[in-house]
């Protein structure tokens, strides 16, 4: 994810609820409204409604691309079930889920109140404004771009080497993208470096909503930095964890380009995600039913996951409400 | 949201020894934050470093080394060999078409669903997010195939068409929570002048809604800008392909050897990080706009 979903942070459910019925309303008027609905409702229906039935059909078919699709019923499933590969790439993906969800809302939240709390009020904020655009910056590149330099950096002459060398910790040199048991956690670490703006950036926007007396206060009181952030700022900043965490998890479910321009899924499927795994599938294997078996499976994967997270939203906010 | 403040476990105050010790600590904070945007940097660093040596300098002085020479051939081959001004005008139309298509598109969606309220509107709107939130390996196949059936597959309309529907599921979803919201009084008084629903959607809605629509405007544009699978797939041709396609695809050409590699590679993100100099403070509006339920 490059430049960030943050406008997602948007109001969630926030539309009223329905007016009350009212009789004095002409019928024809609320018809109307669907007139507005049409060009959108059809685009949609074109690119995102019928692709998406066509790719759950596809994945009960032997097809290769050219000619007619063979029904098979669930057999490209059955064979997915038994197909390492396939089951390679989601345990990768719980290791991008770690790269991409984990370790920068973490650290995100770390940085954020340290450059709100620490650095924003005891320098000039425009230390902690330049400080976050640092972390920002890998957010605003292309990923793929991020990813083939990256790819450069850890190649066996690039740039990671020869600083390993020139501090003299040259016994360490390593083909660190080439090598299947340092690929993963090599990728790890770039994903973790392109996504740690976001929530930088997210929660410090939130921190802003938060009445600065209540720092005060606690300060006052003598509650030292780890009271404040945790009766403070964790509290105070939940919808916002909410929304990254979600929206980082489907990105982290999803990636493709930085395995595409990092490994290609390689060394030995030591770095292939679903979605790599699915475009290969389909578009090198010519595969196109067990290519879309593979995309069927990671998006009821992601509704899945999505439902659980905006559940488990919908009941803090009731929650909140009900103190 | 009402917060409790846990007591402090120590309620005495030592203002002096305390601020004593925050002074040394607070540098030692920022030393460290310091250290880890410093790191942050050292890609880039190493990129321009890089950019501007020539091969025989990089193969003799490695990755590390200051260039002997400043070597511009790399850069423009670069520009040449993969026609970068049309690449860029590739990215250009595309993001460009999707962002001001995605917007106008989310608007009247937003406006049947937001101001109209029309039956059903809540699965609708969470159809439209839904969809926003799907693998694109779900949706590429069939629109792969499609395009080829109806000639639309190499072309620069075929990803225009695409992104605006996707770009427009999550505007819709924003825009319909924000309409949820409007003043329902200045779309009667507008009633009562006798504007009929065209009317005030452009010139009511629209107006007061101008600044939500730059931010969507921008973020369309950028996310548009930075695709890949979509554009990877559609476009294979060096006329119609964008920036991030263009260098992904000469990876592992012979061509680009380490210094061509930082050289494209600095080339391909000085767009993106105009855009993010010029359009920084309208991102930020737009993260607090999100960050403001």
């Amino acid at each position: 994810m490059a430049v960030p979903d943050t406008v997602a942070a948007a109001p969630s459910a926030a539309t009223p609820a329905p007016a009350p019925p009212s009789r004095r309303r002409p019928r024809g008027r609320d018809a109307a409204y669907w007139l507005y609905l049409l060009p959108g409702a059809a685009l949609f229906l074109l690119v995102i409604g019928a692709p998406l039935v066509g790719t759950g059909y596809l994945s009960l078919t032997r097809w290769s691309g050219v000619g007619d699709p063979t029904f098979v019923g669930f057999d490209n499933y059955q064979r997915l079930l038994h197909d390492e590969v396939f089951w390679a790439s989601f345990r990768n993906t719980v290791a991008m889920i770690v790269a991409m969800v984990v370790a920068p809302t973490l650290l995100g939240l770390l940085l954020a109140s340290v450059l709100f709390d620490v650095i924003g009020r005891r320098f000039k904020p425009r230390t902690a404004a330049a400080l976050r655009a640092a972390f920002y910056l890998p957010q605003v590149l292309p990923v793929v771009v991020a990813g083939i330099v990256w790819g450069w950096i850890l190649r066996p002459d690039g740039a990671f080497n020869s600083l390993l060398d020139a501090v003299g910790l040259g016994a360490l040199r390593h083909d660190w993208l080439g090598d299947p048991d340092t690929a993963l956690p090599a990728v790890m670490a770039v994903m973790i470096w392109v996504q740690i703006g976001y929530p930088v950036v997210v929660f410090m926007a939130a921190l802003q909503r938060v009445d600065p007396e209540l720092y005060e206060a606690a300060e006052v009181d003598g509650a030292n930095w780890l009271h404040r952030f945790r009766a403070i700022t964790l509290p105070q900043i939940r919808p916002e964890t909410f929304v990254v965490a979600l929206t980082c998890t489907i990105a982290a479910l999803k990636v493709f380009g930085p395995i595409f321009a990092l490994t290609r899924g390689g060394p030995e499927n030591a770095t292939n995600v679903p979605s790599y795994f699915a475009y290969y599938t389909f578009f090198k294997k010519l595969q196109v039913g067990y290519g879309s078996a593979i995309s069927t499976v990671l998006t009821l994967i992601i509704v899945v996951v999505a439902g659980v997270f905006i559940g488990m939203q919908a009941r803090s906010e009731r929650r909140d409400r009900g103190f | 949201m009402a917060v409790t403040l846990t007591p402090a476990p120590t309620p005495v105050r030592r203002p002096v020894r305390d601020r004593h010790h925050r002074g040394v600590s607070r540098w030692l904070v920022l030393a460290l934050v310091t250290v880890g945007a410093l790191v942050m940097l050292v890609p880039f660093a190493f990129m321009l470093l890089n950019a501007f040596k020539s091969p025989g300098d990089y193969s003799s002085g490695g990755p590390l080394s200051w260039p002997t020479e400043f070597y511009t051939r790399g850069l423009r081959t670069y520009w040449s060999e993969v026609n970068f001004p049309l690449k860029l005008w590739n990215s250009a139309l595309i993001a460009g078409s999707v962002a001001v298509l995605g917007v106008v598109v989310s608007l009247l969606n937003a406006y049947a669903l937001g101001v109209g309220r029309v039956r059903g509107r809540l699965w609708i709107v969470g159809l439209f997010l839904l969809a926003n939130m799907l693998p694109q390996e779900a949706l590429i196949y069939p629109l792969y195939y499609v395009a080829k059936e109806i000639g639309l597959y190499n072309t620069r309309l075929s990803v225009i068409i695409i992104f605006t529907v996707i770009q427009s599921a999550f505007g819709t979803y924003l825009l319909a929570s924000v309409l949820g919201t409007f003043p329902r009084s200045l779309l009667e008084a507008a009633a009562l002048d006798g504007a009929g629903k065209w009317t005030v959607l452009w010139r009511v809605v629209f107006p007061n809604l101008r600044p939500t629509l730059a931010v969507l405007l921008i973020f369309f544009f950028i996310w548009t800008w930075n695709e890949f699978l979509i554009p990877l797939v559609m476009l294979i041709d060096n006329q119609t392909q964008t920036i991030p396609v263009a260098l992904a695809s000469l990876q592992g050409d012979r061509l680009m050897d380490a210094p061509t590699t930082n050289a494209g590679a600095l080339i391909s993100l000085v767009p993106a990080i105009l855009f993010f100099l010029i359009f920084q403070r309208t991102l930020a509006r737009g993260i607090t706009a999100g960050a403001e339920k």
